[in-house]
């Protein structure tokens, strides 16, 4: 990430040259307060949003390049996981994390495996037919986090996932996700302002504020940050 | 194969969307019916009328006089050059002879009048009585035929046919503009149904593009599913041209007011024109969720 800006149509500064960059297989924390930008850098990366100046380059693609019938071919590379988790109201959580696979057109005893593979990996292959409705926020979160890294991402980015849930529910989400960085090589960004679980989790941070980076902690340094 | 697999899913999803959204799918197929229902009756008018004027100038003819002297040799000449004009349909040729033949038969009170006159008495004149291809070119055809040697005078309902054709010209115009107009109407009127029913899955389709769907692979199975709305909504449609017509057909005995006035028969007309009324129905339910998903892929 390169001399990135962002400015809304409105006027409004988002993000202010900012340089940044994450090696693969890493875990990185992004925290700030509101207005700090991290929304924003977040929406530029998964290309909700495109940078006003600057260029962001993920996984080899150029972002901000990137023509709009095209940005599925990015959504593939990434995964995303929200802080409402956004899952299909109408689709049962095993179609929900068999549609991300679906999509791409893998043939459907591979989606099978895949898809029970992930479940189980998450904890939730019991509840494979259940609708999402139905189940907890903790569990809805997995769901999400299964449908993200159900085609292999390279890069995995979580928007505050830990947002609606409690403390003790929260670790267990930063466990699943500490997981899968392991076990997958997945590079994982993170936003959230629940500063436990960065001092908890002792991976490199981030802070944002304004709109600019104020603080790069290496894995380990953070404390504490006033946000 | 991947192709394949892809409009597979798409038709299984159009489906499921269809059934698990029945109410809004309902508005759809409701609306749908309603406009097609009117196309199919302005569909089935405008041919009518077209059909019915058809008719009329098909009775439409040029009848030449010759003069009364004329011998064998003229009337081949006229035949050829007849057969040469590219607006004469065909000709049908009377001899003085058969005009008195048929007026005989015709008028009683003068019959016996008619039949004294022999062979060189006969006051009457050999015709020839010619239907025109194009009625609108009728006066330079009967100018024409007027000036070829031989003719002493032709005879076609000058004036009154011209404006016959000039009315019945503007009344096939205008029921054909007024149903093409209701067509443009009803597809905006769909289009905007459905893109309120696609409006309430903005969210879904958020979601298609958040886990890397493509543009396609998001629009075929809404695309899909307006082709269904389509096909279903032009069922009652087809029902009400199918039945409703051949029973109005029945009723009429065929003719509307006198019996001048044909109606086109029901089959296959009914065919044709439910074909059309599908056919429309499932190429505005395409276009209404095409055009009404474009606006939600992009970012």
């Amino acid at each position: 990430m390169k001399n990135v800006y962002k400015t809304y149509p409105n006027g409004v500064g988002a993000v202010f040259n900012l340089n940044l960059s994450v090696e693969k297989g890493d875990f990185v924390f992004i925290i700030g307060g509101s207005g700090s930008g991290k929304s924003t850098l977040i929406k530029m990366l998964y290309r909700e949003e495109k940078p006003s100046r600057g260029e962001i380059i993920l996984g080899g693609v150029n972002v901000g390049r990137l023509r709009n019938s095209k940005v599925y071919k990015l959504r593939r590379l990434i995964g995303v996981v929200f802080q409402d988790y956004k899952l299909l109201p109408k689709l049962t959580v095993y179609e929900n994390v068999a549609f991300a696979l679906e999509v791409t057109g893998v043939d459907s005893k591979q989606i099978r495996k895949r898809v029970i593979d992930v479940l189980d990996k998450v904890g939730l292959k019991h509840k494979a037919k259940e609708y999402p409705d139905k189940l907890s926020g903790g569990e809805q979160q997995r769901v999400a986090i299964a449908r993200a890294v159900v085609n292999l991402p390279k890069i995995l980015i979580c928007d505050e996932p830990t947002g609606n849930l409690d403390p003790k529910i929260s670790m267990e989400i930063m466990e699943i996700l500490e997981k899968i960085n392991k076990e997958y090589d997945t590079t994982i960004l993170m936003v959230t302002h629940d500063l436990d679980i960065v001092k908890r989790m002792k991976k490199r941070v981030i802070a944002l504020k304004e709109g600019r980076v104020v603080k790069d902690y290496k894995a380990g340094e953070f404390v504490s940050e006033k946000l | 194969m991947k192709s394949c697999r892809t409009i597979y899913r798409s038709m299984r999803d159009a489906l499921k969307s269809v059934v698990r959204n029945f109410s809004l799918s309902l508005a759809s197929i409701t609306c749908i019916t309603i406009t097609l229902v009117i196309i199919a009756a302005a569909l089935l008018i405008a041919d009518n009328v077209k059909n019915f004027t058809d008719e009329i100038e098909k009775d439409v003819t040029i009848v030449a006089f010759l003069d009364s002297d004329v011998d064998d040799q003229t009337k081949e000449d006229f035949e050829t050059s007849i057969k040469k004009n590219t607006n004469i349909e065909t000709f049908d040729y009377k001899s003085k002879e058969d005009v008195k033949e048929d007026m005989i038969k015709e008028n009683e009170t003068f019959s016996k009048v008619i039949s004294g006159w022999d062979k060189d008495s006969n006051p009457l004149m050999d015709t020839y009585t010619i239907k025109v291809h194009d009625v609108s070119k009728i006066k330079s055809t009967a100018k024409e035929i007027e000036s070829t040697k031989g003719v002493n005078s032709v005879q076609y309902g000058e004036g009154l046919v011209e404006k016959l054709v000039g009315v019945f010209n503007a009344i096939e115009k205008i029921t054909f503009i007024a149903a093409g107009a209701l067509i443009i109407v009803t597809i905006f009127l769909i289009i905007n149904t459905i893109k309120l029913t696609i409006f309430s899955r903005k969210r879904e389709i958020g979601i298609m593009r958040l886990v890397g769907a493509s543009n396609l692979r998001i629009k075929l199975p809404f695309v899909i599913e307006g082709i269904i709305l389509g096909i279903i909504g032009s069922i009652i449609p087809i029902l009400v041209v199918v039945f409703g017509y051949s029973t109005m057909y029945d009723y009429f005995n065929g003719v509307l007011f006198s019996p001048v006035i044909k109606l086109v028969k029901p089959m296959p007309f009914v065919m044709n024109t439910s074909i059309i009324v599908l056919i429309i129905g499932m190429i505005v339910g395409m276009i209404g969720s095409a055009r009404a998903v474009r606006r939600y892929v992009k970012v």
